[in-house]
């Protein structure tokens, strides 16, 4: 299993018979291991990720820091969860530190990233306070570096 | 086609070369290479280094030496940290124990402290035993050394060990020195501890000297533990370990070995090598150092990505017909292609030019390594996948015409 999970998260997309051969298993084994790991949850989808100096250049990301106010029963949860479902947030975490959920919002513009926090996020109750940074260059994401080293000129041939 | 000659840009002056260089056969490897320059779109299993970058703490750890202005010479032994390093890390893994100060010398590569180990042991005539086929450098540098190499043949039904009945046939009262390399180059062939035991008792009665050139000893699969000959009964005072970062640590560029040995050798192979080198490279001894204090994530992220391509590239070879056992060690597989009726040198020149995959011929690697070829798997999966897609084509193509 970990080594399944090791290549997807490598590349989702290689063939599940180079996978078997990988790790010298039958393919029927990795493709019923994978379709398990789908079923229980513990794969919950697989992602393209994009370069965005190159493709939708006017989309922005914004993380935010928010602080709320902790509910007797649930603490964060419930707060966290309302937030997490609105469209623009792709990501949600509850931190330790200073505050105490970051989240990760992607709007088609400046405009509407502002407004979704002044209008949405600001007015939810039990929201304190917001701290809003824009991205600005990319330069890792998912452990793909965006700015590939060059490969290593090897010699054709060595001893 | 042949391999092509030698160029010569001049002849006005007839220099003459010393006969025992002059007499030294040029490397199968580079008559080999010099085709493959020759060509595009090669893909080439035929490169004896990994194909990944040194990892980037690693990197970072010598921009920082170098920021920090390291460059100077070291001591002739080596930077008494990385020794200390080295004799921790040979500790850990091998259970072997080198004082530091006095036992441990750092080197230019293991071929360095190969060439070093020779020349500090033999006089003219003695004689070197080494298993076949093997590594390139073996026979020369024991001929450079001024001694008399003599090869015994390993086989592919033994797995390409070494068996002690033909060691000790190999063995007259000029031998001197024993040298072994597993896992090893080219085959991939690895030793039990059982099957050292009466080697290294042969070793022992007729007081050979062991160099054991450990290179490939963290690139082992499948939880098979290591066995080196260093640690039998007796051993450790009459054998020269030799290991360096250049494979598991993917940093063949920066040159660093190392030589493990009684003191009383270690001072001698100082001698030369402080005569010749004077020390290895301060560079790559401040990115040792890192390498070997917090390296073990590294090599190990790497082997594991090799125990992958290992499986890929023997289950493709087998199914092609080009046989091969699944090696325990090293980034190689040493495949059998005696199905294709071809002889080691034309499979590899006729592949290359038929369908521009590079592999190396066994005969490189000494004349037991006939009927086989090399294959490198320290080359990223898409490109293993390709190499075999062409071998397949180039095959069908041999069956065709018969």
């Amino acid at each position: 299993m970990d080594a399944i999970i090791d290549l997807l998260q490598q590349n989702a997309l290689m063939p599940r018979a180079d996978m078997a051969r990988l790790l010298d298993r039958d393919l029927a084994e990795v493709e019923s291991a994978i379709a398990k790991l789908e079923a229980e949850g513990i794969i919950l989808g697989y992602q393209a990720i994009i370069n965005r100096e190159k493709w939708d250049t006017e989309k922005v990301t914004a993380l935010i820091e928010v602080k709320v106010v902790p509910e007797r029963d649930g603490g964060f949860d419930r707060i966290a969860s309302r937030i997490a479902k609105f469209e623009e947030v792709q990501s949600c975490y509850l931190l330790s530190g200073a505050y105490d959920l970051l989240i990760i919002v992607e709007a088609a513009n400046l405009r509407n990233a502002a407004a979704f926090v002044s209008e949405k996020l600001s007015t939810i109750e039990g929201v304190q306070a917001t701290a809003t940074h824009f991205r600005l260059k990319t330069y890792k994401e998912n452990g793909t570096l965006h700015q590939w080293d060059s490969a290593p000129d090897r010699l054709s041939v060595t001893p | 086609m042949g391999f092509r000659s030698r160029s010569t840009f001049c002849h006005a002056v007839s220099i003459r070369i010393a006969d025992h260089v002059r007499d030294i056969p040029r490397s199968g490897i580079r008559d080999f290479f010099e085709v493959v320059q020759t060509m595009d779109d090669v893909i080439s299993l035929g490169i004896g280094e990994p194909d990944f970058a040194t990892p980037w703490h690693i990197r970072e750890a010598a921009i920082y030496a170098l920021e920090r202005g390291r460059t100077g010479y070291t001591s002739n032994l080596g930077l008494p940290r990385l020794r200390r390093a080295i004799s921790n890390s040979v500790h850990k893994g091998f259970g072997l124990k080198y004082d530091p100060l006095c036992e441990v010398l750092v080197s230019v590569g293991v071929s360095e402290a190969i060439d070093l180990a020779l020349r500090a042991l033999l006089n003219p005539g003695d004689e070197v035993i080494y298993h076949e086929p093997c590594y390139v450098s073996y026979a020369p540098t024991i001929t450079l050394a001024g001694g008399v190499p003599r090869a015994v043949e390993t086989t592919a039904e033994d797995g390409f060990c070494l068996r002690a009945e033909d060691l000790e046939k190999a063995i007259t009262p000029r031998s001197r020195v024993l040298m072994v390399n597993f896992p090893t180059n080219p085959t991939g062939a690895t030793m039990t501890a059982a099957q050292w035991e009466p080697i290294a008792e042969l070793c022992v009665r007729h007081n050979l000297v062991v160099l054991t050139d450990e290179i490939y000893s963290e690139v082992i699969f499948d939880g098979v533990k290591h066995a080196s000959i260093a640690t039998c009964p007796g051993l450790r005072e009459r054998t020269v370990f030799l290991h360096g970062l250049s494979k598991a640590y993917a940093m063949t560029g920066w040159r660093i070995g190392y030589a493990c040995a009684p003191a009383e050798l270690i001072e001698a192979m100082m001698k030369i090598h402080q005569y010749a080198i004077l020390c290895a490279p301060i560079m790559g001894q401040d990115a040792a150092i890192e390498a070997l204090e917090r390296g073990a994530d590294s090599i190990e992220k790497m082997r594991r990505e090799y125990e992958r391509r290992r499986n890929f590239i023997t289950r493709a070879l087998n199914d092609m017909g080009l046989t091969c056992r699944k090696p325990n060690g090293s980034f190689y597989v040493f495949p059998s292609i005696s199905s294709s009726g071809l002889t080691s040198r034309e499979f590899s020149l006729r592949l290359l030019q038929e369908q521009r995959v590079a592999m190396v011929p066994g005969t490189a690697f000494g004349a037991s390594g006939e009927g086989h070829v090399r294959c490198s798997f320290a080359t990223g999966l898409d490109a293993i996948k390709s190499a075999m897609e062409r071998v397949e084509g180039f095959l069908r193509g041999l069956n065709a015409a018969k």
